[in-house]
């Protein structure tokens, strides 16, 4: 939705909401202002899709070109091109051509490790899934795993040593670094300076060490953009020393976030979030849930859970725990104001519930406020029972804003005579009152191993490849201290080295990355001569067994901070890094730029994010360009208005913006760092915000293939699309979502039913435990070589996932606790498909399993399928979307799956070449596919296990356990479409004593 | 007044006529043509950078398929020997053969031998040799007579009509699964072991698009 906003009238949806015909769930406020510029993008969607995107090639040239083409390939298609067979000189052992393997490793993020299986083919990694050993992972991953295989064939990455830019090579750098390390020997490595990023592997632990011994003036600093200071810091006026949290949320009644997306961004958030969703399953004969109270300004998929959530500015969280906190007894009682009934109601369910009970901050908020949660977590019990303490598995854990400082001062009072920067980009991320990119030009050595050649490349006398977590050695700890060993797959691509191996230059080691590894854990291992079976266990099983750090006993000291005084009134800013880009080490990744954002569903942007209430006040419209201003430091950024953000509150997401980046990356967002700076923190109160006049358009998909609007009783109203209500209706009658009628079987037909007699796919997706965070349309990507397809393109409503997670509101815009969906819909596969009549070729079809198949080289591209698909599932490749040049990309893609190209319809297969496969081996044994035996991508990735995949014929499985749930409902099953995949309803459970003040008695209903 | 002749009433006729049965022919044409063998390269010939024999090294030598092709059973290739493979032999015999010098010079140095494809399938057909040895498919029934053949060719035009011939009915060509290598086993009563083998194997041969199509 791209259509300028002009006059939201905030008052009038209330009413609307009210009113006869009223939409119980929603997705954009133009909705519910009924919009007309809206009605139209909607009736116009699929010309509008059509529709000549007025850049590179237009229909007309398009034809011409077209013409010439078909005139040229058929003298060129007589004969097919020959293809040459290369087998090997000498087979390696294990490795059948044609089947993958699998391989343990590790990705690290940020210090902290999640253990992943990377799947290959022919020696060439194609797809990351979690590794189900691992206890950061369980079998889900993160998004961040699953589009580094796109990062690892990224042709932009930098791929040769370079010297002031001039190409160069590693034994010239070699010798550079060891000459000057030859004038820094005398004074003990004075001027030395060592900057990683935050990392938690043991050897280079050691290594750095070993550096330091060696030269012992020199000095290790680190800085990642995403730091985690705050919690360090609390932790120290807690605990007095820093200490790292554990969380069992198994053991958790009541959660309380403040400020925190644990579900979705926090170190270790796959391991917890699937912790957190056990309790919140719901299922006949097992009716209990957590209560999750969510305290944020910016909703995030940890907000849309919220059994309660308040929406206030982040710089307020602060009073609202120290409120909460003094009701529960901890430090005085403190008046939250408005929030204070709040506050009280939340602090006595916690109470309620000692020793079952989780309290936790973002990493955004300050020291103070951590503070305050470990306090609190004291006083209620939960220590040493749902949370318990460990030493930082970070291999440095130092508070990095002020190792920066150091680093900064010491750089500009020219008392640093090399710096090594491994890793990471900071002349682009150092907070900006450091000017860090600056000071560099006072260092006379300066290298800088790196993914891209980028801001600190170019400041950099040196710059050094730096390897991807696929193509060298390490080792890493998870959240909770268990080690994994990374393991590589491929050799460097791009001649890359890894943090290691530079380390090892320093060092005057001569040993290879693997050697190093090896090494340090063979004298760890104590096992002497056995070591090489040990060390291939743990390479097999992709974790060390029994090395998760102990806990330690760590009693909080109780006192919490006295309160700071409060800064600034007015309008704040809360910095965090974009969901998807991360602090900007993704930005050249365009699976990461075209997922849609969580909550705003934005594409290839960041954006100031604010509620419509800020924006009606500060008279901006979606797309206009604001200026900041705080302190003297300005940023300019586009306008998004987010229901359910906290008003006076502007969220920017950083990362964005970065000048040195490749094609995919560059001009994309806009740099918001300028703005983070060390004394201002994250959240910066007192902003002042003008209009530019400028206008950008953004690319959000929110209200992309919008499923209730054509069958919309002339008001829209959603036809069961979504079911949500409460426990306690669940309790009193676990039926209560039914609607008689719209069951999933029963449409009246002409035809015998089809029996399916082998397997019938099915797929359930529990709403109740998704949290929209978009990992299944990234696993989707990678398994089946979806293309992106580009801003513009986004803009037309063209991209080309094949699960998409809608996301709906419930309720008045107005309202703080404003109900959130999320909503992942992939191909129903109809049992009586409304596509499958209309397309005149028989492109797309039935199969006696009930999949709804689709063969790409029979379809001519009418897209009556897709006009005719009342869920909006299908696909269409308007241009050439996949690459079909670019050589690395070639190795990466899934040799399972069809490329497909121009002109040709695509869209969910519940991954068919995974059940072809799996057909065929279970065969070959003579027996059935077991439940379980395999899944699809999006399930498998799935850190909840919100989405189950299985055979409807097997009443064991779990999908029909599942589809015979109360909860279970089908989508749009008014339209007779029979759909595979159906739903589980939402349940929320509000503490009665907040529900009994705020609800709307009548709002449990579904629609009719 | 006429304008024209009395014969360009025939002529009318004759060119009205003669152009549907020309765009017919022309239509029929295209059809044959595209599958016929010029198109899809039956029994062409295909020279390969060492000219191995199946007819001397299957008929002659009786090695089985599956000493070479080692992964035909298990995966969807039926896999192409490494070097190392023609080496276990001929390191021992041939060994000065000045036609088996790439076979050498590939072990000498470590660069393999790069064969011309002779079955080649489009990219959007996925066909799992594993599953058709699995359930009584011969090899001859797909790739003919290879132990007579000096220099491989494609026997059978790898159509997808040609696929489904079996596809709709297996039992016309199941064999006993202790034949299937077997170049020249012939059935003395296929009417009879077909239907047997197609219930004793399980064969659910499918038709559906997205068994071989995604």
């Amino acid at each position: 939705m791209t259509t300028g906003r002009r006059h939201l009238d905030l008052a009038a949806f209330g009413a609307r909401l009210s009113g006869e015909n009223a939409p119980e769930y929603w997705r954009a406020l133009e909705e519910l202002a009924e919009d007309p510029s809206l009605h139209e993008v909607l009736r116009e969607e699929l010309a509008r899709e059509s529709a000549a995107t007025g850049e590179g090639v237009d229909r007309r040239d398009f034809l011409r070109l077209m013409g010439a083409s078909v005139a040229m390939g058929g003298l060129a298609a007589c004969t097919p091109p020959a293809e040459t067979i290369v087998p090997w000189v000498d087979a390696p052992e294990q490795l059948v051509p044609g089947r993958p393997l699998f391989y343990a490793s590790a990705m690290e993020l940020d210090g902290v490790g999640a253990g992943v299986l990377v799947e290959s083919h022919m020696g060439r990694p194609t797809k990351i899934e979690g590794n189900p050993d691992h206890p950061g992972s369980l079998g889900a991953t993160d998004h961040f795993a699953q589009a580094s295989i796109l990062s690892l064939y990224d042709p932009e990455r930098s791929g040769t040593v370079r010297y002031t830019g001039d190409v160069s090579t590693w034994a010239a750098f070699v010798s550079a670094l060891q000459a000057t390390l030859q004038t820094l020997r005398g004074s003990g490595g004075e001027g030395l300076r060592v900057l990683t990023e935050g990392m938690s592997s043991p050897t280079a632990g050691s290594q750095m060490r070993e550096i330091l011994q060696r030269y012992p003036a020199a000095a290790w600093h680190t800085w990642q953009p995403v730091t985690r200071d705050s919690v360090l810091e609390g932790s120290r006026l807690a605990f007095g020393r820093p200490l790292q949290t554990v969380r069992h949320f198994g053991g958790a009644d009541v959660v309380l976030a403040l400020d925190s997306d644990f579900l979705a961004r926090e170190p270790g958030f796959v391991r917890y979030t699937r912790d957190f969703m056990d309790r919140r399953r719901v299922r006949a004969g097992a009716a209990t849930m957590n209560r999750l109270y969510v305290a944020e300004s910016m909703p995030t998929p940890t907000g849309t859970m919220a059994d309660h959530r308040v929406a206030i500015p982040a710089g307020e969280i602060e009073t609202l725990a120290r409120a909460i906190a003094g009701e529960i007894g901890v430090g005085t009682r403190v008046d939250a104001g408005a929030r204070s009934a709040w506050a009280e109601a939340v602090a006595r369910d916690l109470r309620a519930h000692p020793g079952r009970s989780i309290v936790l901050a973002g990493e955004n908020q300050p020291p103070a406020v951590h503070a305050i949660v470990h306090a609190i977590n004291a006083a209620l019990g939960n220590a040493g029972r749902t949370v318990h303490y460990i030493e930082p598995v970070e291999a440095n854990p130092v508070n990095q804003g002020e190792s920066m400082r150091r680093l900064a001062t010491d750089m500009r009072a020219g008392r640093v005579r090399a710096l090594l920067i491994l890793g990471g980009n900071p002349a682009f991320t150092a907070p900006a009152d450091l000017e860090f990119a600056r000071a560099m030009d006072f260092v006379p050595f300066r290298v800088h191993l790196g993914t891209y050649y980028d801001e600190t490349s170019a400041r950099s006398h040196w710059h050094v490849p730096a390897t991807h977590f696929l193509e060298a050695w390490s080792d890493t700890r998870a959240c909770d201290g268990t080690v994994s060993i990374v393991q590589p797959l491929i050799r460097p691509l791009y001649n890359g080295a890894s943090v290691h191996e530079i380390l090892a230059a320093l060092n005057e080691d001569i040993r290879t990355g693997h050697e190093i590894v090896r090494d340090f854990w063979r004298e760890r291992a104590r096992t002497g001569a056995d070591f090489d079976a040990t060390w291939n266990r743990w390479l097999h099983d992709g974790v060390i067994p029994d090395s998760a750090l102990p806990p330690v006993s760590a009693p909080a000291s109780g006192a919490i901070p006295a309160a700071a005084p409060r800064g600034a009134a007015g309008i704040e800013v809360v910095l965090r890094p974009d969901p998807m880009i991360h602090d900007g080490r993704f930005a050249n990744n365009s699976w990461l730029q075209e997922l849609p954002k969580p909550v705003t569903k934005l594409t290839w942007d960041n954006a100031a994010l604010m509620s419509p209430a800020t924006a009606s006040v500060l008279k901006v419209a979606n797309g206009d360009v604001i200026e900041i201003e705080a302190g003297g430091r300005t940023v300019q950024a586009p306008v998004w208005s987010v229901p359910a953000h906290a008003d006076d509150s502007i969220t920017l997401d950083y990362g964005y913006g970065a000048l040195r980046t490749g094609e995919v990356g560059r001009g994309t967002g806009t740099d918001v760092y300028p703005f983070r700076t060390l004394a201002g923190g994250d959240i910066v109160r007192g902003v002042t915000v003008r209009k530019t006049g400028r206008r950008v358009r953004l690319a959000t998909v929110q209200m992309h293939h919008e499923l209730a609007w054509e069958l919309a009783d002339g008001a829209g109203a959603r036809r069961n699309i979504v079911r949500s209500g409460t426990l306690d209706r669940y309790r009193e009658n676990p039926e209560f979502l039914r609607v008689p009628g719209l069951e999933i079987k029963g449409g009246p037909s002409l035809y015998p039913e089809w029996p399916y007699e082998t397997y019938a796919w099915g797929m359930v997706i529990d709403t109740n435990v998704c949290t929209g965070c978009g990992i299944c349309t990234i696993a989707c990507q990678a398994e089946n070589s979806i293309p992106v397809v580009g801003k513009e393109q986004v803009l037309v409503g063209r991209e080309m996932h094949w699960i998409r997670t809608d996301h709906y509101y419930k309720g008045d815009p107005n309202d703080p606790d404003i109900g959130m969906y999320n909503v992942p819909i992939p191909c129903m596969h109809c049992e009586n498909a409304p596509c499958e009549p209309v397309c005149p070729v028989e492109a797309t079809s039935h199969s006696d399993e009930g999949i709804n198949e689709m063969t790409y080289n029979r379809c001519v591209g009418t897209r009556y399928c897709a006009n005719n698909c009342p869920y909006k599932v299908r696909r269409f490749n308007f241009l050439s979307y996949a690459d079909f040049e670019t050589e690395s990309y070639k190795a990466m893609r899934n040799p399972d799956v069809t490329v497909r190209s121009r002109g040709v319809m695509e869209k969910c297969t519940y991954c068919i070449q995974r059940i072809n496969e799996h057909r065929i081996e279970a065969e070959k044994d003579g027996r059935r596919i077991r439940d379980g035996e395999f899944t699809t991508a999006c399930a498998q990735a799935c850190p909840t296990r919100a989405i189950r995949f299985g055979d409807l014929n097997d009443s064991d499985s779990d999908v029909a356990r599942l589809r015979a749930e109360p909860l279970n409902y089908g989508m749009l099953t008014e339209l007779n479409t029979q759909p595979r995949t159906s739903y589980l309803g939402a349940l929320k459970n509000p503490n009665p004593e907040l529900a009994r003040r705020a609800a709307p008695a009548s709002s449990t209903e579904p629609a009719e | 007044m006429q304008v024209f002749h009395r014969s360009a009433n025939t002529l009318s006729r004759f060119s009205i006529f003669g152009a549907v049965f020309l765009v017919a022919f022309a239509l029929w044409f295209v059809y044959q043509l595209n599958r016929s063998p010029f198109a899809t390269g039956q029994r062409d010939v295909v020279t390969q950078p060492v000219p191995f024999s199946h007819e001397h090294h299957v008929s002659g030598l009786g090695i089985d398929c599956r000493y070479c092709h080692t992964s035909v059973e298990t995966s969807s290739f039926a896999g192409i020997p490494p070097t190392a493979t023609c080496m276990n032999c001929h390191k021992q015999i041939w060994t000065g053969a000045a036609m088996l010098e790439p076979v050498r010079a590939s072990l000498r140095e470590g660069e393999p031998i790069r064969w011309q494809r002779v079955h080649r399938l489009p990219e959007f057909v996925h066909f799992n040799h594993g599953i058709h040895i699995q359930k009584g498919i011969g090899c001859v029934s797909c790739h003919g007579r290879v132990d007579q053949m000096p220099l491989v060719w494609q026997e059978k035009p790898l159509s997808m009509s040609w696929c489904l011939e079996c596809h709709r009915a297996p039992e016309e060509f199941v064999r006993p699964r202790d034949k299937v290598f077997d170049m020249t086993w012939e059935p003395e009563d296929q009417d009879e072991i077909g239907p047997r083998l197609v219930r004793d194997y399980g064969i659910r041969s499918k038709t559906n698009c997205s068994i071989c199509h995604y």
